[in-house]
């Protein structure tokens, strides 16, 4: 009797076509981009007529482009900082203290992660309206802060659950205040979670279309909404180009990230 | 001896809105003392010492340690040494780092951080684990990094929160020895928290037992197992029979007890004893002596055994009452069923009023 009757047999070899067909149906469309983004045709389809780096460097020259890509750099970055500040505070708060209206405040904070995204955007849209303000680049920024801010605030907490008290408490008999015993315990042990939420809230805000859309001032474009512009026009292959610079970014940006919070844990020995 | 107590207690109290741990509590604990509050859960004894370290904030009293008024600063200037249940050693800290943490604090000098550890960390008997992280030590090694941790500081009182409750049982037993091996070196004054009485009993100098926020007795190990003050302390200490009566009879300072099923106990009287008393005697199942039937003295039969290896705990029955008994195996075991005789010497008998306090 052979030892591994678990991965032979009928079952199991349907359970691995199926496995490879859910993988291919989940990232064909992403090789699609990347590998017709290096097709020297006219067309952005297949068949692919050559190997050509042409469309990245049209891309180059892409002024609208680069702006739109410099506009969601920007907004991310801003975002992730002030984001990571404020929801390091409200899960500190949240776990750590007891205030009135405790319940509500984390409810309230977490609410933008479950309305639907549109109806937010229309929201703060109005809001704006009625306030008789201009929609500025602040406008967009606050919006992604809003949406983003869960993120930061449940990862956090979740993590700061796990960091028993008594570590700060034995921190502060020893001598430290409360801010060096932040700075010195808690924040080193809640490190991987800050990480994690920024770049959660990096990916949010840069890959973010449906709320951008309402939010933009006009006249600036985001990267996804250049993109859903540009296929306006025409299915040009430069599309292919940038779609594949913007997976670059949002996935190589949690690698990096990973990396760097393994060094970090590693280095803090 | 007559210097300044290390810490005092002054009716301390803490209530949590209508719930009050802990009730008017005063105490005076010498410079060197190990002192164990021993209670059940939820007696005060914790919030006492969260009290002292300042992790807790009392709702009145005061609380002086090294005669200084402590209970109005914050935790992280008091000068206290704080040993957790679960060590609480940072995660992300080497162990030299874990005990210099707190010298960083204070105004050491860089060249005598490291001297200071190298020496906490051979007082714990663990020299050379400097570079490792907590995660690699065992238990019982990290209480003691815990213990290295606290006491490299230099604290005014060592404040133990049930240190040995986390280890398995036979760790526990060596931790106790070496831990007041360590506190009689240092000379530090400790102040021990725990429900366990064997280690209130073998390790402490005097022992604080509390229930329901109130101190019901302070005395040596010896005086509040042998000598307890309350109906409490003789039932959590150590096993007793409680048998309540009436006094039938006080002569030649003896007096004799006629218990509810009508059997006579003869006990020492105490000199504030009244005839017609309701008492409650009190009798230590150690002292509680069983004999061949034929010996003389009140009759029971054995209900159950229990053999401890080198003792036996009893439940016999005497006419209707239940006794506890425990003794040393010299010859024979009972067995159950067996009649036996029974032996209580007045001495051992001590004798509560209606309120649950001592007659003295």
């Amino acid at each position: 009797m052979s030892l591994d009757t678990s991965t032979s047999g009928f079952g199991w070899r349907a359970v691995q076509v199926f496995t490879v067909l859910v993988y291919i149906f989940m990232f064909a469309p992403i090789v699609v981009v990347i590998v017709l983004s290096f097709n020297a045709s006219q067309f952005g389809g297949f068949p692919m007529t050559g190997f050509s780096l042409h469309w990245y460097a049209k891309l180059m020259q892409n002024e609208s482009v680069l702006r739109a890509f410099q506009t969601s750099l920007w907004v991310a970055v801003v975002t992730s900082v002030v984001c990571s500040v404020l929801g390091i505070l409200a899960a500190l708060a949240l776990v750590r203290y007891e205030f009135p209206g405790k319940e509500w405040v984390n409810t309230i904070l977490i609410a933008p992660a479950l309305v639907p995204e549109t109806v937010l955007g229309v929201g703060l849209l109005l809001l704006i309206r009625f306030a008789h303000q201009p929609r500025t680049l602040w406008l967009l920024v606050l919006g992604h802060i809003m949406l983003a801010l869960p993120y930061v605030v449940l990862v956090v907490q979740a993590r700061l659950i796990g960091v028993k008290r008594v570590y700060e408490e034995a921190a502060r008999s020893l001598g430290a205040n409360r801010f060096q015993t932040f700075r010195e315990i808690t924040l080193p042990l809640i490190m991987p979670a800050i990480v994690a939420s920024v770049l959660l809230v990096f990916t949010i805000s840069f890959d973010n279309i449906t709320a951008s859309m309402f939010w933009r001032p006009s006249g600036v474009e985001t990267m996804p909404t250049e993109i859903l512009s540009m296929l306006k026009i025409s299915i040009s292959p430069e599309i292919n180009a940038l779609g594949t610079l913007m997976i670059v970014v949002t996935v190589g940006l949690p690698l990096l990230g990973g990396g760097l919070a393994r060094y970090l844990a590693r280095s803090a020995r | 001896m007559t210097a300044a107590a290390a810490v005092d207690l002054r009716n301390v109290t803490l209530a949590y809105g209508e719930f009050v741990a802990v009730k008017d509590v005063s105490l005076s604990i010498r410079k060197g003392e190990f002192v164990t509050l021993l209670g059940p859960s939820g007696c005060g004894k914790t919030t006492i010492l969260r009290s002292i370290a300042g992790l807790v904030q009392p709702t009145g009293g005061e609380i002086d340690v090294a005669g200084r008024r402590i209970d109005n600063i914050p935790i992280h200037k008091r000068n206290i040494g704080l040993v957790f249940q679960n060590y609480a050693l940072f995660p992300h800290k080497t162990i030299f780092d874990n005990i210099a943490f707190g010298l960083k604090y204070r105004d050491v000098e860089k060249s005598q951080i490291s001297a200071k550890v190298t020496r906490a960390l051979e007082m714990v008997r663990l020299p050379g684990v400097e570079k490792k992280l907590p995660s690699e030590m065992s238990g019982g090694q990290q209480q003691r990094i815990a213990l290295a941790r606290a006491i490299v500081i230099e604290p005014d009182v060592l404040l133990l929160d049930e240190p040995l409750s986390a280890l398995d049982a036979n760790l526990r037993e060596e931790m106790r020895t070496e831990l007041k091996i360590i506190q009689r070196e240092v000379g530090i004054t400790t102040i021990f928290v725990t429900h366990d009485q064997d280690e209130a009993l073998a390790m402490s100098d005097r022992i604080v037992v509390m229930n329901k926020g109130l101190i019901e007795q302070v005395g040596t190990p010896e005086e509040v197992y042998r000598r307890p003050e309350s109906r409490f302390v003789a039932s959590f200490l150590g096993q007793s029979n409680l048998l309540p009566g009436r006094v039938t009879g006080v002569a030649e300072g003896l007096a004799t007890v006629r218990l509810d099923k009508g059997h006579d106990l003869v006990a020492a009287a105490p000199a504030s004893l009244k005839n017609d008393a309701a008492v409650t005697a009190i009798v230590r199942a150690q002292k509680v002596v069983l004999g061949p039937p034929d010996r003389g003295g009140p009759k029971g039969r054995i209900i159950s055994t229990s053999y401890l290896g080198g003792s036996a705990a009893y439940f016999v029955d005497m006419g209707g009452i239940t006794l506890q008994s425990i003794a040393t195996i010299d010859d024979r075991v009972w067995r159950e069923g067996e009649d036996v005789s029974i032996t209580i010497a007045p001495a051992d008998v001590l004798l509560l009023d209606e309120g649950g306090h001592r007659l003295k």
